[in-house]
């Protein structure tokens, strides 16, 4: 129980002991409480967690994907530093770097997706994050919870269209945000900063047409990670020397 | 027997009362409303995919743009959560001055929401009245962050600078008699503070002009009593935060139960409808614009008193100033690596919440250590509002209708995002 801050520990012990065994993992980042629920608990969990005395998350704030391909990659480390252009040596594929045609190949890479839940009681002033991790990464399915809270309809129509998360028992899942007929899911990190089609008005046709983006996609600021003392502080002489570096 | 059917009306998205660019398709029973299927995303920007490609704090800007009227309220979320995840904390003078415009911003919220919704109700004079007075808070605005508008005013580690000591004065021009001018110049003689604090006292009574014209008008009460009422269990349901769900009864406000910056030491109340019809939540609204006053007035007394820093001293998040920088070799490398590269947020994520004039505005945000977002995710409480349109409209006259999104409080740019 230490590794919760001492406000958490009364909301940690309830959370517990009303979910059993349904909860994978919980965890406390920056204070705030994260629940990992696995997606055949998923529903009867945040049942749970809305019904239960001392608990009655009455309100589920938001809900949004999260799309983990690429976590923790630097554009920093390369070969050689070019002498013209936006790259600035960096010949990495990042986000934002390539357009529709030349998109990177989308990896199944385990727990790729996430749906993540702030849930709040307004009864009893708590806070907390679930998290579920859809079991496949190329066609990832979570259970709807638009019976538990009805404020999750718009939500995870929104995760959908945005990531292609598809939640099973919805009552209406259409594309939400994007224009009527798009392909793809751009929140996506294989999917292209630029876009993929330009929409504009044709004199000649007397109507709207769409036509491949032309802009040329570019990043100003290469990704950079940096672990040194400025933001690891007293970690960095706890670590071993990096390798390679 | 004639066979009667059901028929379809597009609303939007130009229509004037659609605020913005809502299209509504309502299935119509003569003149009642059997179902509302909003369609959104019209103005959608990809604002948090953008804000993945780019440094922290170059993203500050794109939050004026979302709720382009209530613009610091949502840079305040966003600062928020990056401070949260760097675990700094902004000087106490930047944390009053962000009470100070947060509740400007709130006032400035409102104004433009009771202008709007007159006007959609048939209420001229109000429009004129409310923009009237929202000019001098953007006045004040400009005299912080240079923008009338879109400020970019709240940096991680404070505010982007210390309010001004001297306000602009207005010239005599084509568009200016020197007589106006000379009335116009009479609170801009001394600092913005002395500036907002003659504001503040003129705006308290102002609203009680608002409310002769329009709390006991019968065509106002005619509109808004009864229209679109939503019980306080339903209101929790469908995710309603802010005044929508006050004026529901629900005593819930972020800035009493979950308080930040300076919300703590100040001194105000929070309304509470009864009905949770339009016109409570009309009421709710009337009566926190009178609280912001309150709080603003306490802002700019403690503000007068303590004079200090405004900005973190960690030149990791903040630039030197430019005479350091000249000066100073470290400085000069600081302010170098700030501008081209940004700074890099430890690993990990946070929730950070505001109470915005619509509700509750939060920044979910993961950073895997680099120096740009992983994940920025922007909860707007307009979304959760306009989702529940169907449920309000339903059984309610097309008239009706626009009462409904009136009370809403929708704008575009945070639903859309």
């Amino acid at each position: 129980m230490s590794d919760f801050s001492e406000r958490n520990q009364p909301l940690v012990k309830r959370v517990k002991e009303t979910l059993g065994d349904k909860i994978g993992n919980i965890r406390e980042v920056r204070k705030q409480l994260i629940a990992e629920i696995a997606p055949a608990d998923w529903i009867e969990s945040c049942r749970l967690l809305r019904d239960t005395d001392g608990l009655e998350f009455d309100t589920m704030i938001d809900l949004c994907g999260v799309d983990y391909l690429g976590y923790g990659d630097d554009e920093w480390e390369t070969a050689e530093a070019s002498g013209s252009g936006f790259s600035r040596g960096v010949d990495h594929l990042g986000p934002g770097r390539f357009d529709w045609e030349s998109r990177p190949e989308a990896e199944a890479i385990p727990n790729r997706f996430a749906v993540v839940v702030q849930l709040l009681s307004t009864r009893n002033n708590l806070r907390v994050r679930l998290r579920c991790y859809p079991d496949q990464a190329d066609l990832p399915i979570v259970p709807s919870i638009v019976d538990v809270w009805s404020s999750a309809n718009w939500y995870e129509r929104e995760a959908f269209d945005l990531f292609g998360i598809v939640f099973e028992g919805h009552p209406d899942l259409r594309r939400i945000m994007t224009d009527y007929g798009f392909i793809g899911h751009p929140f996506r990190k294989d999917f292209p900063l630029i876009g993929n089609v330009t929409v504009r008005y044709d004199e000649d046709k007397g109507r709207v047409v769409y036509e491949p983006t032309e802009i040329e996609p570019r990043v100003l600021v290469p990704r950079v990670i940096r672990r040194d003392s400025r933001y690891v502080g007293d970690e960095l002489d706890k670590r071993e020397a990096p390798t390679g570096g | 027997m004639a066979e009667i059917k059901n028929y379809t009306l597009n609303f939007g998205p130009q229509h004037p009362a659609a605020h913005g660019v809502l299209r509504l398709i309502l299935e119509m029973d003569g003149e009642v409303v059997q179902r509302a299927d909003p369609h959104v995303g019209l103005l959608h920007r990809a604002t948090e995919k953008l804000a993945e490609s780019k440094p922290y704090n170059q993203s500050i800007g794109y939050m004026d743009r979302l709720d382009y009227v209530s613009m610091m309220c949502n840079e305040h979320a966003y600062v928020r959560a990056i401070e949260q995840l760097l675990g700094i904390e902004p000087p106490e003078r930047a944390q009053w001055i962000r009470t100070l415009f947060d509740e400007i911003t709130r006032l400035m919220n409102h104004l433009m929401w009771l202008g709007a919704n007159g006007l959609d109700l048939g209420a001229m004079t109000l429009f004129l009245y409310c923009f009237r007075e929202r000019e001098y808070l953007l006045d004040a605005y400009e005299a912080v962050s240079g923008a009338r508008m879109h400020a970019t005013y709240y940096r991680p580690g404070g505010v982007y600078r210390d309010l001004p000591e001297e306000m602009s004065r207005l010239a005599e021009s084509r568009f200016r008699k020197a007589s106006d001018v000379k009335r116009m110049n009479e609170w801009r003689e001394g600092s913005l503070l002395d500036y907002l604090e003659q504001f503040m006292a003129y705006q308290a009574e102002r609203i009680d002009d608002y409310e002769t014209l329009v709390t006991d008008n019968r065509i106002w009460k005619q509109r808004n009593v009864g229209i679109g009422a939503v019980s306080p269990e339903r209101a929790r349901q469908l995710g309603f935060t802010g005044p929508m769900l006050r004026g529901s009864g629900v005593a819930w406000d972020l800035r009493k139960k979950q308080p930040y910056a300076k919300y703590r030491e100040v001194d105000f109340d929070i309304p509470v409808g009864v009905n949770g019809d339009c016109y409570d939540r009309y009421l709710v609204r009337i009566e926190e614009m009178r609280q912001s006053v309150r709080i603003c007035q306490q802002c700019i007394a403690w503000l007068r008193k303590n004079p200090g820093a405004v900005m973190a001293g960690n030149y990791k998040v903040a630039p030197p100033s430019r005479k350091e920088m000249k000066d100073d070799m470290e400085a000069l490398i600081h302010h170098f690596k700030l501008f081209t590269e940004g700074y890099c947020v430890p690993e990990g994520e946070t929730y950070a919440a505001v109470e915005a004039p619509k509700g509750e505005f939060g920044c979910y945000m993961i950073s895997d250590g680099a120096n740009k977002p992983f994940r920025v995710h922007l909860r707007a409480p307009g979304f959760a509002h306009i989702s529940s349109m169907d449920e309000m409209a339903r059984g309610h006259m097309l008239s009706d209708v626009v009462a409904i999104i009136g009370t809403q409080d929708i704008v575009f740019g945070e639903i859309d995002r």
